[in-house]
This record gives C-alpha cells, sequence and structure tokens, in this order.
C-alpha cells in the first residue's frame, strides 16, 4: 500500500480534492431551490473529474468500460426520465441497493487482485492488515446497503406487503450476526482466507435482509434515510482501502446525510431509532391498543358541493397532503382547487409534516411537480401558529400527522410526535376513502368526530374534481 | 498505518462539513438531496474502474466483477443526477417572471 501511494501522481490527488469540494458545493446548493440546480451541476462536474481522472491515471480498455458505461448510463437515464414522482421512494431504494452492490463487487474484485489496488503489502505477499478492515467493512456495509434497500424498494413499490413481516427471537438472530460479523472482520486482519471474507460478504447480505423485512410501511421514511446513510458509509470504506480522498469525502457527506435525515424522521415521529429498528410499528400490536374505545361515534359527511361552498366563503385555507394524496395521484387536481380559490380571493397554503409521505420531502416534490410554487408550502413548525386562524383545515390523504391525542393522550402509540393543529381550524375538511380504515399507527383520530369536521368520503383525486366542478 | 491518519483526518472533517452543510438544506428539498448523495456516492465508481481495467496480471472474474459494478454504478450516477435536476426543474416560485430573482 506504501508503494501505491507513492506512485500516485499529486495531479491525481488534486483532481480528486477537487471532485470532493464539489460535492460539498452540490450540496451546499439544495439550501435553496434557486441555487440547487447549480449544485446539482457542481456535481455533475466532480463526478467527471472523478471519473475521467481515473480513466487517465489507469490506463483503462476503453472499449468494454464504455459499453458498460453506456449500458449503465442509458438504463438510469431512462428511468429517471420516466419515473413518476410518487414512485420517488421505491426509486431511491433501488438506487441505493445498486450503491451496495456495486461496493460489494468492488470489494471481491480488490480481494481477488490486491495488486491492481495498490493494497498488498510487498513484505508479506498479502493483503495489508488496515487494508483488510476497511475492505471487510466496506463489503460488509455494501452487502447490507443492497439487501435492505433491495427489500425497502420491494415494500415500497407494493411488490412486498408493507405489513411488517415478524420472525420469532427475531432480535437474538440478528445481534448473533451482527457480532459474527464484527468478529470475523476482526478474524480477517490474521487470516486472509477466501472462507472468512465470503462468509462476511454472505452474513452481511443476510442481516440487511432481516434487519428490513420487520419495519412497518410507516417507518419507511426513516429505513430510506438510513439506507442513504449506509451507502455513504460503504463508499467512503472503499475509499479508504483505495486511499482515494473523493470516495472518503463524499462517503462522509453521504454517510452524515443519511444520518441526519434519519435523525429528523425518528424526530418527526417521537421515536427513538433503535425502536424503529427493532421494528414492528404499524402492525397488529399497535391497533390493539386503540380497540378500547371502539364505541360508534357520531360524525358529520359532507359533500364536494358543501366542501366547495365552505372554502369558497373562506378567507383562507390551509391544506394538508399526505401519503393518501399521492396514492391517488391527486395533487394536479389539488393545485387546480387551489387555483380556484385564490381566484376568488382565498388565501391558500399547504402545511407538510416531515413523515407526510414514504420518504423526507416527498410531498413538497409532488406539489412541485404540481406546479404549486414553493413559497406556498410550509412546514410544520412555520404554519402550525396559523391554524387557529384559519377558516378551513383541508386535510387530504393525511391522518396520522393531524391526529389531537399526540398531545394528550398518553396511552396512544403516536404520542409525543408534532402534529399539525388541524383541529384548531374554524372547519376542518377531512377527504378520506372510508371511515373503517384507520392510520399507519392503526390508531382513531378525535378530528373524524368534531363538531367542525366534514368527513369527505371519497377517493382523494375524485372528491378534489368534484370540488373543482362546484367551484368553477 | 502512517497513510489511514491522514485519510482519517480527511474523513472526520468531511463528516463535520456534511453535518453542516446538510442541516441547511431545506426540508423542501430534502428528496432531492437524497437523490444527489445516492449519484455521488456512486463515486465508488472509481473502485469499479480500477478492477475493470486490471487486465494484467489480475484475475479475470475480477474483471468482470469491476465492469459490472462500473455498469451498476452508471445506473446510479445517469439516473441519479438527471432525476434530481427533472426535481430541482420543478421548484418554482409564486411569481413564475421574476424566479431569477434574489
Amino acid at each position: 500500500m506504501h508503494e501505491a501511494l507513492a506512485v500516485t501522481p499529486s495531479w491525481v490527488l488534486l483532481a480528486y480534492l477537487v471532485a470532493g469540494v464539489l460535492f460539498i458545493l452540490a450540496l451546499r446548493g439544495l439550501s435553496s431551490p434557486e441555487t440547487s440546480q447549480q449544485g446539482n451541476r457542481y456535481g455533475m462536474i466532480g463526478m467527471v473529474i472523478a471519473v475521467g481522472t481515473t480513466l487517465i491515471q489507469h490506463n483503462v480498455g476503453l472499449p468494454l468500460i464504455v459499453g458498460a458505461i453506456a449500458i449503465g448510463g442509458g438504463v438510469g437515464y431512462y428511468i429517471a426520465r420516466q419515473i413518476k414522482m410518487t414512485a420517488m421512494p421505491e426509486l431511491v431504494a433501488g438506487f441505493h441497493s445498486l450503491v451496495g452492490m456495486a461496493a460489494v463487487l468492488v470489494g471481491v474484485a480488490a480481494y481477488l487482485n490486491p495488486v491492481a489496488f495498490g493494497i498488498l503489502d510487498p513484505a508479506t505477499g498479502e493483503i495489508a492488515g488496515v487494508s483488510r478492515v476497511e475492505l471487510g467493512l466496506g463489503v460488509a456495509i455494501g452487502a447490507i446497503t443492497f439487501s435492505g434497500s433491495v427489500i425497502a424498494f420491494l415494500k415500497l413499490s407494493g411488490r412486498m406487503s408493507g405489513a411488517p413481516i415478524q420472525l420469532p427471537g427475531r432480535h437474538v438472530i440478528n445481534l448473533g450476526i451482527l457480532a459474527a460479523i464484527l468478529v470475523l472482520v476482526g478474524y480477517f486482519v490474521i487470516d486472509q482466507s477466501p472462507w472468512v471474507f465470503f462468509t462476511i460478504v454472505a452474513l452481511s447480505f443476510a442481516i440487511g435482509f432481516l434487519l428490513i423485512i420487520p419495519i412497518g410501511g410507516a417507518d419507511m421514511p426513516v429505513v430510506i434515510s438510513m439506507l442513504n446513510s449506509y451507502s455513504g458509509w460503504a463508499a467512503a470504506a472503499m475509499g479508504f482501502t483505495l486511499q482515494n480522498s473523493a470516495m472518503i469525502i463524499t462517503g462522509a457527506l453521504v454517510g452524515s446525510s443519511g444520518a441526519i435525515l434519519s435523525y429528523i424522521m425518528c424526530q418527526a415521529m417521537n421515536r427513538s431509532f433503535i425502536s424503529v429498528i427493532a421494528g414492528g410499528f404499524g402492525g397488529g400490536d399497535a391497533a390493539a391498543g386503540a380497540k378500547g374505545d371502539a364505541v360508534e361515534r357520531p360524525w358529520k359527511r359532507g359533500s364536494a358541493e358543501d366542501a366547495a361552498f365552505i372554502m369558497k366563503n373562506a378567507e383562507s385555507v390551509i391544506i394538508v397532503p399526505g401519503y393518501g394524496m399521492a396514492v391517488s395521484q391527486a395533487q394536479h387536481a389539488l393545485r387546480e382547487m387551489g387555483d380556484l380559490l385564490k381566484k376568488d380571493g382565498v388565501s391558500v397554503k399547504y402545511a407538510i409534516h416531515p413523515v407526510a409521505g414514504r420518504m423526507p420531502g416527498h410531498m413538497n416534490v409532488l406539489l412541485a411537480e404540481a406546479n404549486v410554487p414553493y413559497d406556498e408550502v410550509f412546514e410544520l413548525e412555520d404554519i402550525n401558529g396559523e391554524f387557529a386562524q384559519a377558516d378551513v383545515a383541508f386535510v387530504i390523504g393525511a391522518n396520522d400527522v393531524t391526529n389531537p391525542a399526540a398531545k394528550t393522550d398518553k396511552t396512544s402509540p403516536i404520542y409525543g410526535m408534532p402534529v399539525l393543529d388541524v383541529e384548531k381550524a374554524k372547519t376542518v375538511l377531512f377527504v378520506k376513502r372510508s371511515m373503517g380504515g384507520v392510520g399507519y399507527a392503526g390508531v382513531d383520530n378525535d378530528v373524524f368526530y368534531m363538531d367542525n369536521t366534514m368527513m369527505l368520503l371519497a377517493d382523494a383525486k375524485k372528491m378534489v374534481e368534484t370540488i373543482n366542478k362546484s367551484l368553477g | 498505518m502512517e497513510h489511514l491518519i491522514p485519510q482519517l483526518s480527511i474523513f472526520v472533517l468531511a463528516c463535520f462539513v456534511g453535518y453542516y452543510v446538510v442541516w441547511s438544506v431545506t426540508p423542501a428539498l430534502h428528496t432531492p438531496l437524497m437523490a444527489v448523495t445516492n449519484a455521488i456516492s456512486s463515486v465508488i465508481i472509481v473502485g469499479a474502474l480500477i478492477a475493470a481495467s486490471a487486465a494484467a496480471g489480475g484475475s479475470e472474474i475480477s474483471k468482470w466483477l469491476g465492469l459490472i459494478a462500473v455498469a451498476l454504478a452508471s445506473v446510479n450516477i445517469f439516473g441519479g443526477f438527471a432525476v434530481t435536476q427533472r426535481m430541482l426543474g420543478m421548484y418554482k416560485k409564486k411569481d413564475r417572471t421574476a424566479v431569477k430573482g434574489k
């Protein structure tokens, strides 16, 4: 490894450093929508520099590599063009799995051909000790990212039930496997025989699978952020192996980004990271708690015409979208409703809960896609004080994030979670498919039964379209 | 071992940079943030290229694994940046003539 570093020319090291800095600028650009596109371009330039530098330095046999890049790039570009914005969570999960797999493949390639990666210790003819730890950790994290993301992808895209699947004794099994992986990575330093290396890979694939299987749909925003983080740590570990600063910097950036997002999502659900990882939320256990007061309570049903009338005569309407809006693809109709109301002089704002949707910021993208100006869209802490003055809170496809039980009922599974104070608005219009279904947390919502609430029971998109007809 | 320390320094400092930069990202752009971090973490393609190019003296398997990894990472790079660009292009201000403001 010492030799490898010695022959790396300075310009190469500098080029990777420049790439790393450009990646930092790419993230920096995202501090505001105005600078974000420029940021993204910095990211692309950084990637071109990193790839170009490697190609020049290593005298790469071009035809095969260009072929691989063309095939992969073509597929990626095509998917990026075609994908629906509602499907963004599963796309990101799918992409994470590819980073994970790439890390594993690079790790295995480095293990099989250590000379090419400059990690062979010339004194012993074996892979250098430090490199073995890096390599072991790199493939382990990569494999976990891969199998975990595949499960997340299957769950998010509905190819696998979103309900938590709980194996008996899974905590013991999971902890056992994790411990085994760590021990093997340690043992790999002493013994670099193939069985050690490939057992690490196999166990890591298994643990990624087992970790995500028991996690329910509502916790997906945390899972997807966490896998985001893992894909970064995998890249960083590989960066150590290859002594490549661009990879180390990028890995650290992505790793901390995912970790921060996981933290924000956990805060927004008032759940500890451990309890999310332990899994099982949104299954039968939670629903059982709420069944205690399964008394039929009176509620008011409204029609689209009623809703149109109320909103038309309102001064201010705050729209609260949730995952249900995404499912029924109601965002375009919703924006139309906002436009019609604005024409009538009604002030329209959107309130977004951090965990509305299946990934951080999901609702914002959907609204942006429907041409809702981003300065009409507000985060929970910025708008929560305004519900008390609002005439109408229009809740569409959201449920748990509006549940006042989170503020008052200590026995509720969602107690302590920050929620949108929709019940403070003069009128709450609650679009929901039926009264039967409860939110992901499996808890009933008192807002349904309030005097100032009108339930609009229908598919979200159809309901909004009918409202628009009455408004127009 | 002595080369580990400079690398570790870069890593730790980059974690701090990441921490502060990511907290400054507006929550409205968290989905594009995930898409673009995804794209840049595919810088792992550097390792894949090294594996794929190491024909001389290296094992054939290692080369092909590298090539597959190059293809996978390319999906991510092109797909990740393209989808980020597509998303960012959708964010518009209320006054559409003054998008370039500030």
